[in-house]
């Protein structure tokens, strides 16, 4: 248990400071409105990032987490807007082929980053179809929640935290928690105490397509409109955002609350380096930089929590 | 265990057809050259006849840069699970750029512009090692993040500038002898370097022996740190040149160039035969793929097909021949 609370400790730290920083460089971000423009696309990164832990929870890698929120971004911004139930039909058709992958590569024994890779190109071409050329607009119920003015604390900060407090009782209370951790630590050990992996990582899949979808369309909300490449960084930032906030890529060691942080302290970064004023050619730079210093300080963490 | 079954799969010397047929199918390779072969018969029946040397050539052409990346891949995966290298795009882009704004059009700073090159991929290659080695990051985040840097480094320097290669390094990438592409002759003397280090070298079973088991080889007295050490620097290297020929080919580098090479250098390999769980690899079977890939874009575009389609199809495939062709075991 203690150790749980070392590994929550260091993303918790590196938002605070990231934070501080912010608002000492721009007092008036210190607000109910600048805290809102600062962490607003937060929530879909956050959203994505969850999807990207339960892959990582299992033990595989989706490296097509991007292009997939991009096509539901697509299908939100128009069937969604236009033809509710249609839209509806295809979010959720989109959440079984997610839960037919995770089970096709378990049965099969595919390696998960080859076939995410592969889906990334469907998922990619399945948005051109939906989406053309950028457009489309956003469901008026859906820009109303993304926009709502909820008293004292902005929605921005809210959203995140019910996310996280969400999956963590998902995740780490729960038995089907316990289950999918378990299929991440010893797949063979859930397998003999005979529960179905298949089955498990289908489930697994699936909230992750879930959370994708939830991804786009919280992104659609925000920007009003979409495309077909909208959030391709997607990829790259939910990883991240998974291991900044202390899980691991083997061994079912994830933390829903830590990936959340995580999601949070990349979207601050970049908030961050524009108020120090830094060419924007170097932002992408600068993640990559907090990414190895956050890492870097996680190594003298774990060494001392081997030797306590 | 991969030294004995070496040594005892000498192929027989059978008789005639069936003897070379049995031979053949036991290569992991031989189905990637058969999809590629299928793939390229496939465009023939669209395309009028006069197409299909012209087909041939810029499939060799386009298939080399992704068998030079592929190549470098390759070791990296070869070095067991968990180990990829995501930062070959960014490598490539900034090696491409960084070269070509130092030749300026120059054609007398050639080959400081290539040893330029070689400095930026050892340089890359040494940073992901420390980054992987000194702070114990797994590779994929490592190289991740050291991609982030690698972008950077690149967009800072080129600002949306595109600078043309010297006439002399255009003429080559993209000219031909005896109806060859120059590309695929580099390709062609980088696979056979690759091929003999893996299979006649001993460092090509050191490093088959550390991605079977890590532990196991360095209990054996194999230096798995220098091993890793040289893979992640020569598949930069690797990448770093393929950047330079991409951006001298294409006319000048941009800041998106090696962004399809992700995808496409994870791919050539595992569509290729060589095991994602690493241990074992082969290089034939990367030419085979990186042919594969080229001409079945080519043959989506020559039914006529609009680019969602083809991205979808070409989704479609990649998952169908990673799932038939997969034998049961391999984890990532």
């Amino acid at each position: 248990m203690k150790s749980d609370y070392l590994r929550i400790l260091l993303p918790v730290m590196s938002l605070t400071a990231l934070l501080a920083a912010v608002f000492y460089m721009q007092p008036r971000t210190m607000s109910y409105f600048g805290l809102n423009l600062l962490f607003n696309l937060a929530v879909p990164v956050a959203l994505a990032t969850i999807a990207q832990m339960m892959i990582l929870m299992v033990n595989d890698i989706d490296l097509s987490i991007g292009t997939f929120v991009s096509f539901c971004a697509c299908v939100t911004a128009t069937f969604v807007q236009s033809d509710p139930l249609v839209g509806y039909s295809i979010l959720l058709a989109a959440i079984l082929v997610y839960a037919g992958m995770g089970a096709v590569i378990h049965a099969r024994g595919l390696p998960a980053i080859v076939v995410t890779l592969g889906m990334s190109f469907f998922w990619a071409g399945m948005a051109v179809l939906v989406l053309p050329s950028p457009g489309g607009s956003a469901p008026d119920w859906l820009r109303a929640i993304m926009t709502t003015k909820t008293p004292f604390v902005p929605v921005a900060i809210i959203a995140p935290i019910v996310i996280g407090l969400c999956m963590h009782y998902v995740v780490k209370r729960s038995s089907l928690g316990v289950l999918l951790r378990g299929v991440g630590g010893n797949e063979q050990a859930i397998e003999r105490s005979g529960w179905s992996v298949l089955g498990l990582k289908a489930i697994a899949y699936g909230i992750a397509g879930l959370f994708g979808v939830l991804a786009g369309m919280a992104l659609v909300g925000l920007a009003t409109s979409a495309d077909a490449n909208i959030a391709l960084r997607y990829t790259l930032l939910s990883i991240a955002g998974v291991i900044l906030g202390g899980g691991e890529f083997t061994g079912g060691r994830v933390s829903p609350i830590g990936a959340v942080i995580g999601a949070l302290t990349l979207t601050l970064a970049a908030s961050f380096l524009s108020f120090l004023h830094l060419s924007s050619d170097w932002q992408i730079g600068a993640q990559g930089a907090i990414l190895i210093a956050v890492l870097a300080l996680r190594l003298v963490f774990t060494r001392r929590e081997g030797l306590a | 265990m991969k030294l004995l079954t070496k040594n005892s799969a000498q192929p027989q010397p059978k008789q005639g057809f069936t003897g070379l047929f049995s031979t053949l199918s036991r290569k992991p390779w031989i189905w990637a050259w058969l999809a590629a072969g299928a793939t390229y018969l496939a465009t023939l029946l669209v395309v009028s006849s006069g197409g299909a040397g012209a087909l041939l050539y810029a499939a060799f052409t386009f298939a080399s840069f992704a068998v030079i990346v592929g190549i470098g891949q390759m070791f990296v995966i070869t070095l067991g699970p968990g180990n990829v290298d995501l930062s070959i795009p960014a490598t490539m882009t900034l090696a491409g750029t960084l070269a070509l704004k130092f030749m300026a059009t120059d054609g007398g700073f050639i080959l400081p512009g290539l040893l330029i090159v070689l400095g930026i991929g050892l340089t890359c290659g040494v940073f992901n090692f420390l980054l992987i080695l000194l702070l114990r990051i797994p590779p994929i985040i490592a190289t991740l993040s050291s991609s982030f840097l690698f972008q950077s480094v690149a967009i800072w320097s080129n600002r949306g500038l595109r600078i043309k290669p010297p006439p002399l390094l255009a003429d080559f990438s993209t000219g031909g002898i005896l109806g060859i592409p120059n590309i695929a002759l580099v390709a062609l003397v980088v696979s056979i370097l690759a091929w003999v280090v893996l299979e006649k070298a001993i460092a090509g079973r050191w490093i088959s022996a550390t991605g079977q088991n890590s532990r196991a080889a360095r209990l054996g007295g194999v230096p798995v740190n220098a091993v890793r050490f040289s893979v992640y620097v020569s598949c930069a290297v690797l990448a770093s040149f393929t950047g330079f020929m991409l951006a001298s080919f294409s006319g000048g580098a941009n800041l998106n160039m090696g962004t399809e090479y992700l995808l496409m250098s994870i791919a050539v390999v595992v569509i290729g035969g060589s095991s994602i769980a690493g241990g074992n690899s082969n290089v034939p079977g990367i030419w085979a793929a990186a042919l594969f890939m080229f001409l079945m874009v080519s043959m989506l575009n020559s039914y006529g097909l609009g680019a969602g389609a083809r991205l979808i199809l070409t989704g479609i495939i990649i998952v169908s021949v990673v799932a038939l062709a997969n034998k049961k075991g391999y984890r990532v």
